[in-house]
C-alpha cells in the first residue's frame, strides 16, 4: 500500500457509552480516492463510529488509536478535526432557527480558513460558490437563504448536508445513514452529489443500513460491522449478498470461525 | 448587520469583560446625600427652574412618602436606603457648549471609549446624539440642523428653560407622579434627561440618540425623557446606557414618556448595558424604570429593547392605545447571567377600536440568573376589533438559571382576538455539536445560535445598534453553557 495515500487509519478501537462497550476492536484504513461502505445490522456500532470520528464527547475511548493524515485524531477537538477536513453528514441534521444557511456556511468556511491562516472568503466568491454547489444537489436557492434546516423536509435536510459538504470540500466525508428516510429521487440526487465531489484527493465512508444507496454510489470496499468490529470486507458484491441473505449467515460464520 | 463580519466580532470578544467599567476623572458638582424638601429645593434652584416645576417636585415627594416600594416582581434585592443616595451630581463644567471644541477633553475621551465619537457623528451625519452623564446632559450634536426642520432635541433642563409651555403641557400626562413608587421618586428628584419634539408632518431625517452614563460613585441617576411626535410625524429614538464597575448598587430610576399624536409614529430603541455586577453578584445597577407611551388615532409606538446589563431590572415599556386604529409593538431581548435578575415585559392597554398590539419577548438566562417576562394585555370595553399577538420565548443556557413567564390577559370586549404563544428551550448540545463539526468554535456557535434566536427583535433595531447589540449578546454569554 502506498503510505502517502493514507487518509485515515483506525486501529483496534474500543469505545464505551455509559459503561456499555459498543466498539470492540474496530480496525479500518481508508486511502485517498476511495469510497468505503460500512454496513451492518442495527446496534452494531455504525453511528457510534461516525460520532467518535467527529468527536462526540459522550463516548469513552478505552483502547486503540485513530490517525488522520498523520495526526492523532482522538487528541483533537471537534472543530479542529473539521479544520483538518473531516466532515460528517448527520443522520438527523439539527435545526438552527434564525441563522441563515449562508451565514452559517460563511462562518464555517471562514473559521476553517482562519485555522489555516488564510484570508476570509470574499462575499462575491462565496455567493458564486453557493450558486455553483447548490446546483449539484438541486437545492432550491431559496433554501440557501432560509434558516439552517428549519422547516426543511427530510429530503431537503439530507440534500442540505451534501450541499454543505460541497461547500466545505472536505478530505474525508463520513455519511451517517444519509439514505435513511429518502425516496428514490432524493436518493439519486444525494448520490449524484457524492459522486460529483469524488476525487483522487478525497475519500468517503458511507454508512448505510440498506444496499440500495450502493446502487448509486459505487464503493471500492464494503465492510460488515457486527458487534463492534469489522468482521468481513469485500467488494460491491458483498453488499448484494447481504441484501439477499441478510446478516444471519455472517453471524454464523463468525461463531464457526 | 451585513457589514459587521464574524472576524470583527471575534476581535470584540477578546475583550469579553464589562468594558465600560472605567471612571472618568472629571470634577463633579455633588450635593449632600439624603432626601428631603431642602434637597429638592436645592436641585430645583441649581437648575434655575420655574416655580411650577418646583411645586410639581414637592408634590411628587409628598406622594412618594405615602407609597411603599413594590415587591410583586420576581426579584430579590436589598432595598436601597434612600437617605444614602446623592440625588444630584453633575460634571462640574456644566455650562452649555457652543461648539464641540468647548467640550472637556476628559469627556470627549469618555465618549470615545463608549464608542460614541461625536466627531465621527459630525462627519457621517447619521445620528444626532445627546450625552447625559450623571443625570446632566453634556453635549447635543446636530442641534442647528434639526432646528431648521422645527425639531427640538435637547436636554430636559434646556427644554424647561426654552420651551416651558411644551414641557408643562405634556410632562406627567403619560406617567403621572402618582403612578408608582419609582415614578414618584423620579418626579421629585429628576435632574435631567432628554426632550424631543417633532412638529406636525415632519419626518425626522436622522436617528436621535441619547447616551446615558452614570459616572460618580454613591449617586443615583434619575433622568426623564419626553418625546412628543406631533400629528403625522415620525421619529426613531435610540438610548444607550453604561456605568462604571463599582461594588455598591447604584440606583437608576428613569421615567420615559412618549406621545404619538394622530397618525404619528415613534420608534424607541434601547440597548441597556448598565454594569451588571461581578460574577458573584456583588455590585451592579438597580434599574427601576417606568416607560410608557400613548397613541392617538392611527398612531404607532414601537418599543425595542436589548437588556443585557443591571443587577436587577424592573421595566415594562407600555403602550396606551387610546386612539382608534393605533398600534403598539414591543420587541425585547433580555439576557441575564451570573446573579442578574430581570423582571421585564410590557403592558398593552387597548382603549380604541381596531387597535393592534404585538409582543415579541426573548429571554435568555445563564449562570444562576433569574429572567422573567411579565406582560399585561388589556382590552377595554370599547376596543371593538382589537387584536393582540404575543410570543414569549425563553432560552436556558444552564441547569441552574430560571426563566419565568407571567402573562396577564384581561378582555372586556368579545370581538377582540388575542393570541399568546410561549416556548422554553435549552440551548442544544446537538446544535453546538453540529456547529463545531462544521469547524465553528463554541463561542462563535453560541453567538450564532443566540443571535438567530433573537433575530426577530434585532431586526427591529437600526443598523448601528443592531451591531452593538449583537456584540453585547455574545459578550454577556461568553462561556455560559453548562
Amino acid at each position: 500500500m502506498d503510505k502517502s495515500k493514507d487518509m485515515i487509519e483506525i486501529k483496534n478501537l474500543h469505545a464505551n457509552i455509559e459503561g456499555k462497550e459498543i466498539l470492540k476492536g474496530l480496525t479500518l484504513t481508508v486511502n485517498a480516492g476511495e469510497v468505503h461502505a460500512i454496513m451492518g445490522p442495527n446496534g452494531a456500532g455504525k453511528s457510534t463510529l461516525a460520532s467518535i470520528l467527529a468527536g462526540r464527547e459522550e463516548y469513552e475511548i478505552t483502547e486503540g488509536e485513530v490517525t488522520f493524515e498523520g495526526a492523532d485524531l482522538l487528541d483533537l477537538s471537534t472543530e479542529e478535526r473539521a479544520h483538518l477536513g473531516l466532515f460528517l453528514a448527520f443522520q438527523y441534521p439539527v435545526e438552527i432557527p434564525g441563522v441563515s444557511n449562508v451565514n452559517f456556511l460563511r462562518t464555517a468556511i471562514n473559521e476553517i480558513r482562519e485555522a489555516k491562516e488564510e484570508k476570509p472568503i470574499s462575499a462575491k466568491e462565496f455567493m458564486a460558490m453557493v450558486r455553483e454547489k447548490s446546483k449539484i444537489v438541486e437545492l432550491d436557492s431559496k433554501l440557501a437563504s432560509r434558516s439552517v434546516n428549519e422547516g426543511f423536509s427530510g429530503g431537503e435536510k439530507k440534500r442540505n448536508e451534501i450541499f454543505q459538504m460541497a461547500m466545505l470540500n472536505p478530505k474525508l466525508a463520513v455519511l451517517d445513514e444519509t439514505d435513511s428516510g429518502l425516496d428514490i429521487d432524493a436518493l439519486r440526487i444525494v448520490a449524484k452529489g457524492v459522486n460529483t465531489l469524488k476525487s483522487a484527493e478525497n475519500a468517503s465512508i458511507v454508512i448505510t443500513h440498506y444496499q440500495r444507496l450502493l446502487d448509486y454510489i459505487v464503493p471500492d470496499f464494503v465492510h460488515v460491522l457486527y458487534d463492534g468490529r469489522i468482521v468481513k470486507t469485500g467488494s460491491k458484491e458483498l453488499a448484494l449478498e447481504l441484501e439477499e441473505k441478510g446478516y444471519d449467515w455472517i453471524k454464523e460464520e463468525i461463531q464457526v470461525g | 448587520m451585513a457589514q459587521y463580519t464574524e472576524n470583527e466580532l471575534a476581535k470584540d470578544l477578546d475583550n469579553q469583560d464589562y468594558k465600560f467599567g472605567f471612571v472618568t476623572d472629571v470634577e463633579t458638582d455633588k450635593i449632600p446625600e439624603g432626601l428631603n424638601e431642602d434637597i429638592i429645593r436645592l436641585i430645583s434652584s441649581k437648575k434655575n427652574e420655574p416655580s411650577w416645576l418646583l411645586e410639581y417636585r414637592l408634590k411628587s415627594f409628598e406622594i412618594w412618602k405615602g407609597m411603599t416600594e413594590p415587591n410583586w416582581a420576581h426579584v430579590k434585592y436589598r432595598k436601597p436606603d434612600f437617605q444614602k443616595i446623592t440625588y444630584f451630581a453633575a460634571p462640574k463644567q456644566s455650562k452649555k457648549y457652543e461648539s464641540w471644541d468647548d467640550v472637556d477633553p476628559e469627556m470627549k475621551e469618555t465618549m470615545a471609549k463608549l464608542g460614541i465619537s461625536l466627531e465621527e457623528q459630525k462627519r457621517l451625519t447619521g445620528v444626532a446624539v445627546d450625552f447625559v452623564m450623571d443625570s446632566v446632559s453634556v453635549a447635543t450634536s446636530f442641534k442647528s440642523k434639526l432646528k431648521e426642520l422645527g425639531i427640538i432635541f435637547c436636554s430636559f433642563s434646556d427644554a424647561v428653560q426654552e420651551y416651558p409651555e411644551l414641557v408643562k403641557e405634556h410632562m406627567g400626562t403619560v406617567v403621572p407622579n402618582t403612578d408608582n413608587f419609582y415614578a414618584a421618586l423620579n418626579s421629585a428628584v429628576f435632574t435631567d434627561g432628554s426632550f424631543c419634539y417633532i412638529p406636525k408632518g415632519v419626518r425626522c431625517p436622522m436617528e436621535l440618540s441619547t447616551y446615558f452614563r452614570i459616572n460618580a460613585g454613591g449617586t443615583g441617576q434619575f433622568e426623564r425623557t419626553l418625546v412628543i411626535a406631533d400629528e403625522e410625524s415620525y421619529v426613531s429614538y435610540l438610548e444607550g446606557c453604561t456605568a462604571p464597575q463599582r461594588d455598591e448598587n447604584q440606583l437608576h430610576a428613569a421615567v420615559v414618556e412618549l406621545k404619538a399624536l394622530n397618525e404619528a409614529e415613534i420608534k424607541y430603541s434601547t440597548v441597556q448595558n448598565w454594569y451588571p455586577g461581578d460574577e458573584n453578584g456583588v455590585g451592579g445597577v438597580f434599574n427601576f424604570v417606568t416607560k410608557r407611551g400613548i397613541c392617538e388615532k392611527n398612531a404607532k409606538i414601537s418599543w425595542t429593547q436589548v437588556e443585557t446589563g443591571s443587577a436587577v431590572t424592573w421595566k415594562y415599556p407600555s403602550c396606551i392605545l387610546k386612539g382608534d386604529g393605533s398600534v403598539g409593538e414591543f420587541y425585547s431581548v433580555a439576557v441575564t447571567n451570573n446573579f442578574q435578575q430581570a423582571d421585564t415585559g410590557t403592558k398593552m392597554i387597548h382603549l380604541g377600536k381596531r387597535t393592534k398590539s404585538t409582543i415579541i419577548s426573548k429571554g435568555i438566562s445563564a449562570g444562576n440568573s433569574e429572567n422573567s417576562y411579565r406582560g399585561l394585555v388589556q382590552i377595554q370595553k370599547n376596543a371593538h376589533g382589537a387584536r393582540n399577538f404575543s410570543q414569549c420565548d425563553s432560552l436556558l443556557m444552564t441547569d441552574h438559571c430560571g426563566a419565568h413567564t407571567f402573562p396577564y390577559i384581561e378582555c372586556k370586549n368579545p370581538s377582540a382576538q388575542i393570541e399568546h404563544e410561549a416556548t422554553t428551550s435549552k440551548i442544544g448540545e446537538d446544535q453546538l455539536f453540529y456547529c463545531k463539526q462544521r469547524g465553528i468554535s463554541e463561542e462563535k456557535a453560541i453567538s450564532l445560535i443566540v443571535n438567530g434566536y433573537c433575530k426577530e427583535v434585532l431586526n427591529q433595531l437600526p443598523m448601528e445598534f443592531a451591531v452593538e447589540a449583537q456584540k453585547l449578546l455574545a459578550i454577556s454569554l461568553e462561556g455560559s453553557v453548562g
